[in-house]
């Protein structure tokens, strides 16, 4: 499994043609205490760079975005009741979707872990 | 991921840039997320807005309000009737019977009936002693300026800071520092009624102090010199109910004790009986009128408004925000000016101006989200009871 990260901060992580998507720590600390996510429902199409899910903190509506093309094949249905999973564990059980890749070509634009964490120390 | 509503920062277009206040490097030590509000950094919050919400209900919050303009307006004459009468002029308040170290709760009107600000004023011995919104104090200083007479002083404050400290514990941790009553017939801190206030001293240093505040809780506002803020900061801070709470938790806690926030409740073209405010046309003044907008405000006091601000609790988790649409079926009704998830509810809330005929708690609206209806009921506000400490009344 192998695990990409965008500019927008989602991570994603690739097993075969499967991904699982959320936010990344840096992220769920930037938005505060979430209170509410809405995740995309299984079967949805979703292109790369479209809004997938919304995380709603005491702050701020965010949207996330799909980091590559596929179909959702479920959402994380453990947020609608415990949807403070995504700031205690935003990399694990805060999961938002799982989805296909249709082109795994496009991970190529993503960043490893050590490229990510360079970028944020940057901001 | 991106940001699509951020925390609303004051509009400023004339302050070129972010200026700082007393305390911006006691925030930034501990910990605080500074952001621009009202041309000012501010923290936003610091350990996290929902913890410092609820600790604020349950303890005592710090805030830092220095951002707020502190006016004194005064006259020449010894029982400073030329400033009353000036100031009745501009706003709809009884100043007349205020006593000295007495509080109101009152609005600077335009024309036409319209909220310029709204603002809270002491009589102090020797003049008026106003609290105005930080947004806004430049604009209520120039209006001010023009339109009280000459003989009439304003005197802007802005060698003093302004702490905010508010919950079920703040008498008992103001209580505890040694502060004095500056003269022998001002009672001690914890002995302040609600919209009381008085000159203290504190180590030498003047503090003037009232009872009220922001979140609905007991607390105090407490008027500091700005050379002194820190240390004052600092001290409070070492008792044990007390804690820095950022302008996140400040905005939760006023929604939820359904105070309204200028410039997103109140603006231009609301006049304060369709906000919910005739509480502020003292008895006298509804009488005899002779304030800016009598006319469109003593109508409605007496046939009811158009529009009235309405709280709103959402079901589900989804919090709306400030600008969302309001749907009563199929019809946009009104749009929604204020609008968060409250901590201590554990649901969305939201104020919102719709036509009167909607104003009825029980009344089922929607409200558009992204494209999603989410249903709200109206809700009397406070949604969150008010705690205000009123001496001699049963607890």
């Amino acid at each position: 499994m192998t695990r990409y990260f965008t500019k927008d901060h989602e991570w994603i992580s690739v097993d075969g043609d499967v991904a699982t998507v959320g936010i990344t720590d840096f992220a769920q600390n930037a938005l505060g205490d979430i209170t509410f996510v809405e995740v995309p429902e299984a079967g949805k199409a979703v292109s790369k760079g479209d809004t997938a899910a919304v995380v709603d903190s005491v702050k701020a509506a965010s949207d996330v975005y799909a980091p590559v093309s596929g179909e959702v094949i479920e959402g994380n249905a453990a947020l609608e009741e415990a949807p403070e999973l995504v700031n205690t564990s935003p990399e694990s059980e805060g999961w938002l979707w799982r989805m296909s890749v249709s082109d795994a070509g496009e991970l190529a634009d993503l960043m490893d872990e050590a490229a990510y964490a360079a970028y944020i120390a940057e901001l | 991921m991106s940001d699509t509503y951020n925390i609303d920062a004051g509009e400023e277009a004339e302050i070129p840039e972010t200026l700082t206040l007393p305390l911006d490097a006691w925030h930034r030590a501990r910990g605080g997320r500074m952001v621009e509000f009202a041309g000012y950094w501010m923290p936003v919050q610091y350990e996290g807005i929902m913890g410092e919400h609820l600790w604020t209900r349950e303890n005592a919050g710090l805030f830092d309000v220095s951002h707020m303009g502190q006016l004194v307006v005064s006259s020449e004459d010894e029982d400073q009737q030329d400033a009353v009468t000036a100031l009745e002029a501009l706003m709809p308040a009884d100043l007349s019977i205020l006593k000295v170290g007495r509080q109101r709760y009152s609005l600077l009107l335009n024309e036409t009936g319209g909220i310029i600000d709204d603002l809270m004023i002491t009589r102090w011995p020797g003049g008026f002693f106003l609290i105005v919104n930080g947004a806004t104090k430049w604009d209520d200083i120039g209006y001010l300026r023009e339109f009280l007479p000459d003989d009439i002083t304003l005197t802007h404050r802005d060698e003093f800071a302004l702490l905010a400290l508010q919950g079920p514990r703040a008498a008992e941790a103001l209580a505890s520092f040694g502060i004095a009553p500056a003269q022998p017939q001002i009672v001690p801190v914890d002995q302040l009624s609600f919209m009381q206030a008085g000159p203290y001293v504190w180590n030498g240093v003047e503090l003037h102090i009232s009872r009220s505040g922001y979140t609905g809780e007991d607390g105090y506002e407490i008027a500091v010199p700005a050379e002194s803020a820190e240390a004052l900061a600092e001290m409070l801070c070492t008792h044990e109910a007390v804690k820095p709470i950022g302008l996140g938790a400040r905005d939760s806690l006023r929604m939820e004790a359904g105070l309204p926030l200028y410039g997103h409740d109140l603006n231009e073209e609301i006049d304060p009986i369709s906000a919910g405010l005739s509480f502020a046309i003292s008895k006298r003044r509804r009488a005899e009128g002779g304030f800016p907008g009598a006319d469109r405000i003593l109508t409605g006091l007496s046939q009811g408004t158009e529009t009235v601000r309405v709280g709103l609790k959402l079901s589900g988790r989804q919090a709306a925000r400030e600008g969302a649409e309001v749907y009563s079926g199929e019809d946009k009704v009104g749009v929604l000016t204020s609008g968060g998830f409250a901590p201590s509810l554990g649901c969305p809330i939201a104020m919102a101006d719709v036509p009167a005929a909607l104003g009825a708690p029980g009344t089922e609206l929607f409200i558009d989200v992204r494209g999603k209806k989410l249903s709200a009921t109206v809700a009397a506000m406070p949604f969150v009871p008010h705690r205000y400490f009123r001496k001699g009344a049963a607890k």
